[in-house]
C-alpha cells in the first residue's frame, strides 16, 4: 500500500514531463504484475495449493523431504519438564521412553506424538468437533452440521467436566496439552506437516478438551451406531410379526463373548418392569450417516493350562478404516512405578491396547443399543418448551457457530432437552415445525475414561485390572485380560442402561416419562468372566451372552462368523503357541460361504447353465471356503452373495423411508430354513420364486457382473485383485499418500476381517513369561510425514501376516543393537 | 561475465535472507538486485529469474536427494504431473524464476522512476 502511494505521488509531481509519465506507466505496470504475481503464489485456489510458498525450497514441501533418523537432534529443551527424559528409537522409529514420574512421562508423550503425527492429531479433533469446514471449506458444512447435531462437543465438555474433578489427572492432561504445545512452539513454517501446506493453515494451540474430543471421536466410531429409528419405520411398514422375524434379538446357534456356562445366580438382580405403553408410530425419512457397521475387533486369551509354554497369551486386533496416518502410535512409556509398551491414540495419554510386564490387556467393541430416540413435542414453533408428563419443560437453545473457509459462518441452533440433544428437527432432516427426535446417548455423560487407560497401564493384577475398568463408560468395551499370574479374564465394561425388555429398540414419546431410562445395570453385574474352565476367553464383536444372562440385550449388530471360528479354533486341539496365536490372526476361512455354498450348489439346474457359467461354477466348487489372495473362487462367492442379498431383499431398496435391512446371518438363516417364505417371491414376476430361484438368478447375474467387471478392468479373478485392499490418506484417500491394491486375503466376517478399506488396524500378541514376549505390526508407519521412510513402511509386513518382535526395554540403560538413535528430553532453562 | 557476478549476487542474497524471511524472500533479494544493484533491461528479469530458478532447484535437489527423493515423487503425484519428477523440479524452478524476475523488473522501474536518470 505504501509502495503505491509513493509511486501516485512520484506521478503527480513530475507527471509534466512525457518521459517521466512513460517511465510511471512502466512502474505502475510492473508494480501490478510483482503484486499480482505474488498475490498468484502466495494464494490457495481450489484445491491448488499456494504454489510460491508450497515450491519453494525454505518453507514448502520440499522441507517436509526428511526421515526423522536422519535429523533428530539429540538434545531438546521442554519447557515444564522436571527431570530429564531419555527417548530410544528402535528400527521401525518406536519410542521408548524413559521418565522419572508421570508428569514428565505425560508430556513427553505428548511432545514425541505431536512430533511425528501433529497434522493428523489435530484433524481428528476437528473432525470430531464438526470444524472440518474451517480447513476444507463448505464441502464439509453438513458433515460438521452432523457432528454439532449428535452433540460431539456437549459430550467432550460432560467429559472434561468429569475429569476436571480430578487434581491428579488434570496435572497429567496439562502436561500431556503443553508436550504438545511446546512442539508446535518450536517449528518454523518450513517444518510444518506437509498437509498443512496444501491446504495453507496453521495448526492451533492443543487444549485439555481436545483430549475429550479425541474420545468422542472415538465413542462415536464405536458406540455411535443404532437404527432405532429404522426399526419403528420397518414396523410400521411391515409389521411387528416379519419385524422380529427378520431382526431377532438373539442368533441362533451363537457362541456368545460370555461362556454360556456361566452361571449368573450370584447377581442380585433389580429388573425393570415393562410398562403398559405404545411405542410412537412415525416415518422417519431420512437419519444421518451412520458409522462404519465393520468397525469390530477380535481378541483372546488363553490359561496357562491351554500354552504350550505354560505361559498365558493374549491376542488383540481392532478392525477399523484403514488410514494413513494410522490411528494407532505405538509406544514404551516408562518411570520407576510402572513400564507399558503398545498401541496409541494419537490425542489421548497412556497406552490404549498393550502390556506391562505383569499383565496384557485388549479391547473389542461391546456392540450394545446405547443410543436411543425420543420424540418431542414442542409447545409452538418457538420450540421454547416441549411436553412432559402434564407440563411443559423448558429447552436450552444452542447456536452453533461453523465457520468456513472462504466463506460466511454458518450458524445451526440446536435444541436440547434434558435427554440430549434434538438432532433431527424441521430444519435438519425432521418431521414439522412442533416436532423433533431427541437423542439419549451414552456418549453424551460424563465420564473418566481417560482414567481406565492410565489405571491399565500401571496395573499388575486382575484386581487392578478390574478396579480400572470402573471409570469406563463408553464405548462399551470388552476388556480381555491376562496376567503373568496366569489370570484370564474378561469384562464387558460401559455404563448400560438397564432397559426393560425392547425399551428403546424402537423411537420411544419423550412426552411420556414412562419411556426414561430407569437407571444402570450395577458396574459388578456387568457380564464378565474370570479363569473359565474352557481354559480360554474371547470376543469378535457377537452376542455379549445368551439368553440367560438376567438383564436385557439388544443390539441390530452383532457379529455371526468369526467368534465361531475363534472358539472352535480353541477347542480343535490341547494346547496353542504363538505360532498358532499369528495363524488364527490371518485366518481366512470363510465360514458364511461355508454355511450356504453347499445348499446353493445342490439347488442349481445346471443343465441351463453357459460354458462361462458353467465355468464359473466349478471355480466355486473347487474353492476351500479360504480367502486367499489367489482364489478365484472367492471373488465368485462374494458377488454371487452381493447379488443373492440384493435381490432377496429388493423390496427394501428404494424405500422413500429410512430402513434397516436384516443380518447376512438371518438372511442365510431363512433362506435355508424357509425357502418359501413370501419375501422370497419377487413382487415385479408373475412366477412366485422361491430361494431356490434366488440362487440361480443372483448367480446368473453374478457371472454378467463379473465378465464386465473382468473385461473393464483387465484384471483376473484372483480375490486380491477383485478385492483390492487399500490403505488410505485421511484427506477423502489421496492417492499420492494412499497405498493402493495390497496382496492380503480376508474380508469382513472373516478372523482376517481386511476387507477393501477396513480391516486389522493394530495387530498384538502377548506372552506373559518372566518377560514379556510381544509381536506387533499395523498398516502404516510411525511417522505421519508421507516424505518419510516410516511413513508406510509396516504396510507390505502387515499384508503378508507378518509381525516387528516388539523390544521391551527394562531400563534406560539397556542397549540394544535395535536402537537406531536416542533423544535426550531436558527441562528448558 | 558481469552477468554470472549479478546471478551469484542475487543467489547470496536470497539465500541470506531466506534464513529469515519465508519464500517470497527471493522477491525481494531480487527487487535488491534491480533496483540498488541496478541491473538493465532485460537482465533486469532473465538474472533473478536464472538465479532463483538456479538456487530453488539445486536446494530442492539437496533436500530430495538424500531421502531417496520419496516426497518428490509423491507431490509429482498430487499436482498432477503423473508422478514425474524431473518436471516437478522445472516448475519449481520456473515458480521461483518468474516470482523473481517480475520483482527485479520492479525494482529496475523503482530505480529509474526515482533517480530520475534515463
Amino acid at each position: 500500500m505504501a509502495i503505491l502511494l509513493i509511486g501516485f505521488r512520484l506521478l503527480y509531481l513530475k507527471s509534466t514531463s512525457i518521459r517521466y509519465f512513460m517511465k510511471s506507466v512502466k512502474f505502475l505496470v510492473s508494480l501490478l504484475f510483482t503484486l499480482g504475481i505474488f498475490y498468484g503464489l502466495n494464494t490457495k485456489f481450489g484445491d491448488i495449493p499456494p504454489m510460491g510458498k508450497f515450491l519453494s525450497p525454505n518453507q514448502g514441501f520440499w522441507k517436509n523431504e526428511v526421515t526423522e533418523s536422519d535429523v533428530a537432534k539429540e538434545v531438546l529443551e521442554i519447557p515444564g519438564l522436571k527431570s530429564p527424559v531419555t527417548v530410544h528409537y528402535d528400527e521401525s522409529l518406536i519410542p521408548h521412553v524413559f521418565a522419572q514420574n508421570d508428569e514428565d512421562l505425560y508430556r513427553a508423550q505428548g511432545y514425541i506424538t505431536a512430533q511425528h503425527r501433529l497434522w493428523q492429531l489435530e484433524f481428528q479433533t476437528f473432525a470430531s468437533g464438526g470444524r472440518l469446514s474451517e480447513i476444507v471449506g463448505e464441502a464439509a458444512i453438513e458433515y460438521d452440521r452432523g457432528q454439532r447435531r449428535k452433540g460431539m462437543g456437549f459430550g467432550a465438555d460432560n467429559a472434561l467436566k468429569e475429569m476436571m474433578k480430578h487434581p491428579e489427572e488434570v496435572k497429567l492432561l496439562e502436561a500431556y496439552r503443553d508436550g504438545i504445545n511446546a512442539y508446535i512452539e518450536s517449528l518454523t513454517v518450513g517444518e510444518l506437516p506437509v498437509e498443512y501446506k496444501i491446504l495453507d493453515y496453521q495448526p492451533e494451540p492443543w487444549t485439555t478438551k481436545k483430549t475429550a474430543l479425541l474420545l468422542m471421536y472415538m465413542t462415536d466410531m464405536l458406540a455411535g451406531r443404532d437404527v432405532d429409528l429404522e426399526n419403528t419405520n420397518f414396523v410400521k411398514l411391515f409389521g411387528k410379526e416379519t419385524f422380529d422375524l427378520l431382526f431377532p434379538d438373539f442368533y441362533k446357534d451363537q457362541d456368545p463373548v460370555i461362556p454360556q456356562e456361566r452361571d449368573w445366580s450370584s447377581f442380585e438382580v433389580q429388573n425393570i418392569e415393562k410398562p403398559d405403553v405404545d411405542f410412537p408410530s412415525d416415518f422417519i425419512k431420512e437419519t444421518m450417516d451412520k458409522p462404519n457397521p465393520h468397525n469390530g475387533s477380535n481378541n483372546w486369551a488363553i490359561a496357562p493350562s491351554k500354552s504350550v509354554s505354560g505361559n498365558p497369551i493374549l491376542a488383540n486386533d481392532p478392525h477399523l478404516q484403514l488410514n494413513l496416518p494410522s490411528i494407532w502410535y505405538v509406544m514404551q512409556l516408562a518411570t520407576p512405578e510402572k513400564n507399558t509398551f503398545g498401541a496409541t491414540l494419537p490425542g489421548a495419554m497412556g497406552i490404549i491396547i498393550g502390556f506391562n510386564q505383569n499383565i496384557a490387556w485388549g479391547v473389542t467393541n461391546a456392540t450394545r443399543d446405547v443410543k436411543d430416540w425420543y420424540k418431542i413435542e414442542f409447545q409452538d414453533e418457538n420450540r421454547k418448551a416441549y411436553k412432559y408428563d402434564n407440563e411443559w419443560k423448558a429447552t436450552t437453545e444452542v447456536i452453533e457457530e461453523i465457520k468456513v473457509k472462504g466463506k460466511p459462518t454458518v450458524y445451526d441452533t440446536v435444541i436440547y432437552t434434558h435427554y440430549g440433544p434434538v438432532t433431527y428437527d424441521h430444519t435438519h432432516k425432521g418431521n414439522g415445525e412442533k416436532v423433533g427426535y431427541a437423542m439419549k446417548w451414552t456418549g453424551h455423560l460424563p465420564n473418566n475414561n481417560q482414567q481406565t487407560f492410565l489405571d491399565l497401564n500401571k496395573a499388575k493384577n486382575y484386581d487392578e485390572y478390574a478396579a480400572a475398568l470402573k471409570h469406563f463408560t463408553a464405548p462399551a468395551q470388552n476388556f480381555v485380560f491376562a496376567s503373568r499370574e496366569g489370570d484370564v479374564a474378561l469384562w464387558i465394561q460401559g455404563e448400560l442402561a438397564n432397559k426393560w425388555p425392547e425399551q428403546g429398540k424402537f423411537l420411544m414419546d419423550g412426552a411420556d416419562s414412562r419411556y426414561e431410562w430407569q437407571g444402570f445395570i450395577p458396574q459388578n453385574q456387568n457380564a464378565h468372566v474370570k479363569n473359565p474352565e474352557r481354559g480360554f476367553v474371547s470376543s469378535a464383536n457377537q452376542h455379549p451372552t445368551d439368553e440367560k444372562y438376567p438383564y436385557y440385550v439388544y443390539d441390530d449388530g452383532y457379529e455371526t462368523y468369526r467368534n465361531r471360528v475363534i472358539n472352535n479354533f480353541f477347542r480343535s486341539k490341547e494346547k496353542f503357541d504363538i505360532q498358532d496365536f499369528k495363524d488364527l490372526q490371518a485366518n481366512n476361512f470363510n465360514l458364511k460361504a461355508a454355511e450356504l455354498i453347499p445348499t446353493m450348489l445342490d439347488s442349481m439346474d445346471r443343465n441351463s447353465l453357459t460354458a462361462n457359467e458353467e465355468q464359473m461354477l466349478s471355480t466355486i466348487e473347487d474353492w476351500d471356503f479360504n480367502n486367499n489372495i489367489d482364489a478365484e473362487g472367492a471373488s465368485v462367492w462374494e458377488k454371487w452373495w452381493d447379488n443373492l442379498y440384493r435381490i432377496t431383499w429388493d423390496e427394501l431398496y428404494n424405500l422413500d423411508v429410512a430402513i434397516n435391512r436384516p443380518s447376512d446371518y438371518q438372511t442365510i438363516w431363512l433362506l435355508k430354513n424357509q425357502p418359501n417364505h413370501p419375501w422370497f417371491d419377487r413382487k415385479e414376476t408373475p412366477e412366485i420364486e422361491t430361494a431356490k430361484d434366488l440362487y440361480f438368478q443372483s448367480f446368473r447375474d453374478a457371472v454378467q457382473d463379473l465378465t464386465v467387471w473382468q473385461s473393464r478392468t483387465g484384471k483376473s479373478l484372483k480375490w486380491v485383485d477383485y478385492k483390492g485392499t487399500f490403505v488410505g490418506h485421511l484427506l477423502q484417500a489421496q492417492p499420492a499418500f494412499s497405498r493402493f491394491d495390497l496382496p492380503i486375503g480376508g474380508n469382513s466376517g472373516i478372523v482376517n476381517a481386511t476387507s477393501e478399506n477396513h480391516g486389522p488396524s493394530w495387530r498384538m500378541i502377548v506372552e506373559l513369561g518372566n518377560e514379556p514376549n510381544a509381536f506387533g505390526i499395523y498398516p502404516g508407519g510411525q511417522s505421519g510425514n508421507p516424505g518419510s521412510k516410516f511413513y508406510d513402511n509396516m504396510i507390505d509386513r502387515w499384508a503378508a501376516g507378518e509381525y516387528i518382535p516388539l523390544l521391551f526395554i527394562k531400563s534406560v540403560d539397556q542397549t540394544s543393537d535395535r536402537i537406531i538413535f536416542s533423544q535426550n528430553l531436558s527441562p528448558a532453562k | 561475465m558481469k552477468t554470472f557476478i549479478n546471478i551469484i549476487l542475487n543467489i547470496v542474497i536470497a539465500f541470506l535472507l531466506g534464513l529469515f524471511l519465508p519464500w517470497w524472500s527471493v522477491m525481494i533479494a531480487s527487487f535488491v538486485m534491480g533496483a540498488i544493484i541496478g541491473l538493465k533491461k532485460a537482465s533486469s528479469f532473465f538474472v533473478p529469474f536464472l538465479a532463483i530458478a538456479l538456487l530453488w532447484v539445486v536446494n530442492a535437489w539437496f533436500l530430495a536427494q538424500p531421502n531417496d527423493f520419496t516426497m518428490t515423487k509423491k507431490i509429482a503425484v498430487l499436482l498432477p504431473l503423473e508422478g514425474n519428477t524431473f518436471l516437478l523440479f522445472l516448475i519449481t524452478g520456473v515458480v521461483g524464476g518468474i516470482a523473481a524476475g517480475v520483482a527485479g523488473v520492479f525494482g529496475n522501474q523503482c530505480k529509474q522512476l526515482i533517480s530520475g536518470k534515463k
